[in-house]
């Protein structure tokens, strides 16, 4: 039982850990995906004096994935009602040209600004127009999510650390006594400390096989997967051979790297 | 006879302003059974746990089986302490291991194969008349077992050194006397050489042996 007690000490801090980095892998995901989808609804409107060719316009800026030339036909329909064909005709030639701009993914505030210039080294655009207020908005939004799930996941992390540390204290108590009698015989170091790493390294590999069963659960349930299809999309919300090997990598890190500072601060009483 | 330990103007100290044992001068030859007495405080256990390196001399040379252990290295130290049996008066057994592991440990730390191993532990037991106690920890045992455990284990690898701090401080007759004929025992049979720190020396010793005291920082022969 004292034996549990003491694995599980640190198989909850190292859970917490993983749990903090999944966390932020899924959100980052999410909004990846999420700016997918606002790319592919958001659009850029430019307005030039004569006709454009689409790929000229394509040429001028790279996240420029789709140019659409749109048809003045409404426009002239509600304004022709009193007018004469010949007019009519001559307010076709007259009217400047809309093109429709999709952007291969959703652009950040400076982007934006960038294209919007590099638009207007063309002579022949005069206008564009780019719905920034309603664009930053959303992208504020987004980063401000983002960033408070980071700023969570670290402060999860670094109160996890310090709980750790505590741990590191009580470990290096327990194993501070047998690796001095092991030192006093002459055992080598990786002798002396190869208890305290095989425990490390065995708590380390509980708390990823516990965190894969905890998210690999997660990531299977329909509940989950409703509430990312609710909002429109669909994410790896967790990968079960990426993001294990990243959390059993972390896990094992931090594990060996607590065994290697108690092996270092180890000091031989006689 | 092969000198196992030489001392020359070997000062020992914990601090740089305090001398414990100064500019000492003496040799041990192998096969010794030796005693070193002193009032409390002299520097017997510290002049013990030099002779296995747990403390550097402040000055001059201490050789002990061949090896300088002034500026000597970690990796030669642990060697030399393969070679040299340790009992401390507060028997220092691992806890969390069985009594049977401990004295297996120096057998584990030089490389002897499991099967050899258990074999020498049994046999150890028995020689402690604990091998009815085998399999229990270092804690379910009296204070005289867990001595009897420590001197087991300080014998299981045939050392070349016994180093003993006040093996029987704290310990009854029957186990106290189990402890000396043991080492008595080693020394006569195996030619091991004993060190043993002590307050007083027992009446009824029956090897040949050497007696330094420790008075004022300076080790004197007296017999």
């Amino acid at each position: 039982m004292k034996s549990v007690k003491n694995h599980l000490s640190l198989v909850i801090a190292l859970l917490s850990i993983l749990f903090s980095m999944q966390v932020f892998f899924i959100v980052d995901r999410s909004i990846e995906a999420y700016k997918i989808n606002l790319a592919s609804s958001y659009s850029i409107i430019a307005v030039s004096k004569k006709q454009l060719n689409s790929s000229d316009i394509l040429k001028i800026n790279k996240i420029i994935s789709h140019v659409q030339e749109l048809s003045p036909d409404s426009v002239i329909k509600r304004l022709s009602s009193d007018m004469k064909n010949t007019n009519v005709e001559l307010l076709k030639l007259t009217l400047p040209k809309f093109y429709k701009l999709t952007l291969a993914y959703y652009p950040t505030p400076q982007e934006i600004k960038e294209l919007k210039s590099n638009l207007f080294e063309n002579n022949s655009i005069t206008k564009v127009e780019d719905f920034s207020h309603t664009h930053d908005t959303t992208y504020k939004f987004l980063l401000l999510f983002k960033n408070v799930v980071s700023l969570f996941a670290l402060v999860v992390v670094v109160v996890t650390v310090l709980l750790i540390f505590k741990e590191l204290r009580i470990w290096q108590y327990k194993h501070n006594e047998r690796m001095t009698i092991m030192g006093l015989f002459g055992a080598a170091l990786w002798l002396r400390s190869a208890v305290l790493f095989r425990l490390a390294i065995v708590d380390a590999l509980i708390a990823s096989f516990l965190a894969f069963g905890i998210f690999f659960y997660f990531s299977s349930h329909s509940w989950v997967k409703e509430q990312f299809s609710n909002i429109g999309i669909s994410i790896a919300i967790f990968n079960p051979i990426d993001d294990f090997l990243a959390i059993l990598g972390v896990s094992i890190s931090i594990s060996i790297l607590l065994a290697s500072l108690i092996v270092l601060w180890h000091k031989e009483e006689a | 006879m092969n000198k196992v330990i030489i001392a020359k103007d070997l000062s020992l100290s914990y601090s740089s302003n305090e001398t414990i044992i100064n500019k000492a001068n003496f040799s041990i030859s192998s096969g010794n059974f030796v005693f070193i007495t002193g009032a409390s405080g002299s520097g017997k256990s510290t002049l013990l746990k030099s002779l296995f390196g747990a403390l550097k001399p402040k000055q001059g040379s201490l050789v002990v089986g061949g090896v300088e252990l002034n500026g000597v290295s970690r990796s030669k130290l642990n060697l030399l302490r393969r070679h040299i049996g340790i009992v401390f008066q507060d028997y220092k057994l691992i806890k969390e291991w069985t009594i049977d592991k401990n004295i297996m440990l120096p057998l584990l730390i030089n490389g002897y194969m499991k099967s050899v191993a258990n074999a020498q532990v049994d046999k150890l037991l028995k020689h402690v008349r604990l091998n009815h106690q085998s399999g229990k920890y270092p804690l379910e045992l009296s204070g005289g077992e867990q001595q009897r455990v420590a001197m087991a284990r300080a014998l299981s690898h045939n050392p070349i050194l016994i180093l003993a701090d006040e093996p029987t401080g704290n310990l009854d007759d029957y186990s106290s006397q189990l402890i000396w004929n043991l080492l008595e025992g080693a020394n006569s049979q195996l030619k091991t050489t004993v060190i043993v720190v002590t307050h007083h020396i027992p009446k009824n010793i029956s090897v040949e042996y050497k007696h330094f005291h420790i008075e004022y920082g300076s080790i004197n022969e007296i017999r």
